[in-house]
């Protein structure tokens, strides 16, 4: 394993030592450092390959009709513990609320320090944040599931969905999730919920449509995988909490430059007021890129990796969920409301699903063609060819 | 340093304690994940009638198939004992396969809405019942480890954990499978 694993300049993907085309695109890799016939690093040179032993039965070693180029080089996929997971899910969040804490009680003071009266600001912007912090623990599933416009799935006209919802419920050992449906051509699915006991499952009437009941499946598995290990109870308070103050300063910013002649003409408030105003709009304008920053560097990319390897492992099946990305790489992520503030909660970011930022260092997923590329080389594991 | 011993004796219990009520979380998954699986067991015991009751109009040509899958039914609800269960089942499962593969050849019959939403929740409810027993062996697995590996071990053998039975499939079902080329 110590040779060196050329990535693709297309695609990125990292393919085996020595491979002429990269694995997922077929994209020439150029001139590689490690010679052809690299010996193995523990074997002679008829060494078979390593992951033979890890298959076990000889019967899929034997079976393996792929010629060497096309198979995927078997890398250890990172054990998913579920309940530490959970553990660290939960004292992110815990650790997320008093981070917001500090920056209330810092800008309230410094607001109101600036305006003569430092007590009533630190008052105001605790307020301020018991709303916020209430609202984002309590029902930020639902303002999740409302603000991409999400119903719930009927049992006659979704009993597709919900069939599919409830066996990858059994599948993950927790109770089956709520199901919703977007109304809207784009091809996603995300999970929201406190707790596995009350969580919901969101997915496009495009996927619904486009994908086979396979494909749903693998889609479906990864959503429970991020509720089984609570990966929803962050995102969504990190979405409520961090999305809001981006939110809020869309709506200053929109307002204090388009509207400001609106209002200025209906001669309204005094000079102080207006300057209060312009001052806090400022502030958010500078927080909120700050904000989303945050948000997008708190969410760890693998925990995709990890969501998509207990899909694998409840529907033994990555394969379907390989073929699902790519048919929501190919068909269009976007969703109805798609914002900065939530676009860490999707199976492919809404805002990033394609183009040159996809593989962007920033996003809050990895690359997809990276993930199918995984995916992939577990079915070979799984299925032997 | 007096307190040294007390607080060694505090982590010992503490981990004592959380190692018994670790194997018996377990155990009580894999129960709760056997009942699971007649759950939905059951619950295709109940769609078969309706599924009958839907076709048998269309499909007068097929009494056999259709007298079949009753059987079927009948038998697998009967059956005494996990190993007369599993093979029942799997005949169950192996004359609903060709019952469908019949439907297919009724264009009228497949159009039929009542069909297609129950020949869904038939296919559903088939990977619930795998997806629960995959579960349950699963289940097995996490118990088995915690109970054969040290120094969980010391606990098991104490309190008699013993090691629990995977669900598994008859030998014929190993068979390859003909090939369905649609």
């Amino acid at each position: 394993m110590s040779g060196i694993a050329p990535a693709c300049p297309r695609c990125g993907g990292i393919n085996r030592p020595g491979a002429d085309l990269c694995y997922l695109c077929r994209e020439p890799l150029g001139p590689y450092p490690a010679p052809v016939a690299a010996p193995s690093p523990n074997g002679g040179p008829a060494a078979p390959d390593p992951a033979a032993s890890l298959r076990g039965g000889s019967a899929f070693v034997g079976a393996s009709p792929l010629p060497s180029e096309s198979r995927p080089r078997l890398r250890p996929v990172p054990m998913l513990l579920f309940t530490e997971a959970a553990r660290h899910n939960v004292r992110m969040s815990v650790l997320l609320f008093v981070l917001l804490f500090a920056v209330f009680f810092l800008l309230g003071t410094a607001i109101g320090g600036a305006f003569g009266n430092a007590g009533t600001g630190l008052g105001l912007s605790f307020v301020l944040y018991a709303i916020l912090g209430v609202t984002a623990y309590f029902s930020g599933s639902s303002i999740v599931l409302s603000v991409h416009g999400a119903q719930e799935a009927g049992a006659e006209a979704h009993r597709q969905l919900r069939n599919v919802v409830e066996e990858m419920a059994i599948a993950a050992g927790v109770p089956p999730p709520k199901a919703y449906v977007i109304p809207t051509p784009g091809l996603n699915a995300f999970a929201a919920g406190r707790r596995p006991e009350e969580a919901s499952v969101a997915v496009t009437t495009g996927l619904l449509d486009r994908l086979s009941r396979e494909e749903l499946q693998g889609v479906i598995a990864h959503e429970l995988a991020h509720i089984k290990s609570r990966d929803t109870l962050y995102n969504v308070c990190a979405a409520v909490l961090v999305g809001s103050v981006a939110l809020l300063s869309d709506l200053f910013l929109r307002g204090s430059l388009w509207g400001r002649r609106g209002r200025s003409a209906g001669g309204r408030g005094g000079g102080g007021g207006n300057a209060a105003f312009f001052v806090l709009a400022l502030l958010l304008a500078v927080l909120a890129p700050l904000a989303a920053r945050f948000l997008q560097m708190s969410i760890s990319r693998q925990r995709e990796f990890h969501a998509d390897a207990a899909a694998a492992g409840f529907t033994r099946n990555p394969l379907g969920l390989a073929s699902a990305l790519e048919k929501i790489a190919a068909g269009g992520a976007h969703v109805p409301g798609e914002n900065r503030g939530t676009q860490h909660l999707f199976i492919v970011n809404p805002l990033r699903a394609f183009g040159p930022d996809a593989s962007a260092l920033m996003s809050t997923h990895p690359p997809t063609e990276v993930r199918i590329q995984r995916l992939r080389a577990m079915g070979g594991f799984a299925a032997g060819a | 340093m007096a307190y040294i011993p007390l607080v060694l004796a505090a982590v010992i219990i503490g981990w004592f304690v959380a190692s018994y009520n670790k194997l018996v979380r377990f155990r009580n998954q894999i129960r709760n994940a056997w009942h699971q699986i007649d759950v939905q067991l059951k619950r295709r015991y109940d769609l078969i009638p309706n599924l009958v009751e839907v076709v048998k109009d269309y499909m007068s040509y097929e009494q056999e198939t259709l007298t079949k899958v009753i059987e079927a039914r009948g038998a697998a609800l009967s059956a005494k004992g996990p190993a007369a269960q599993a093979k029942a089942e799997g005949v169950l499962t192996e004359t609903l396969k060709s019952l469908f593969a019949v439907v297919e050849n009724y264009p009228e019959l497949k159009a039929n809405q009542n069909v297609s939403a129950l020949q869904e929740e038939l296919s559903g409810t088939e990977n619930k019942i795998s997806f629960a027993r995959q579960f349950y062996n699963d289940s097995v697995m996490t118990y088995n480890n915690a109970i054969q590996s040290i120094p969980t071990n010391f606990i098991a053998s104490f309190f008699n954990f013993g090691p629990e039975a995977y669900f598994e499939t008859e030998p014929e079902s190993r068979a390859v499978p003909k090939a369905n080329l649609r």
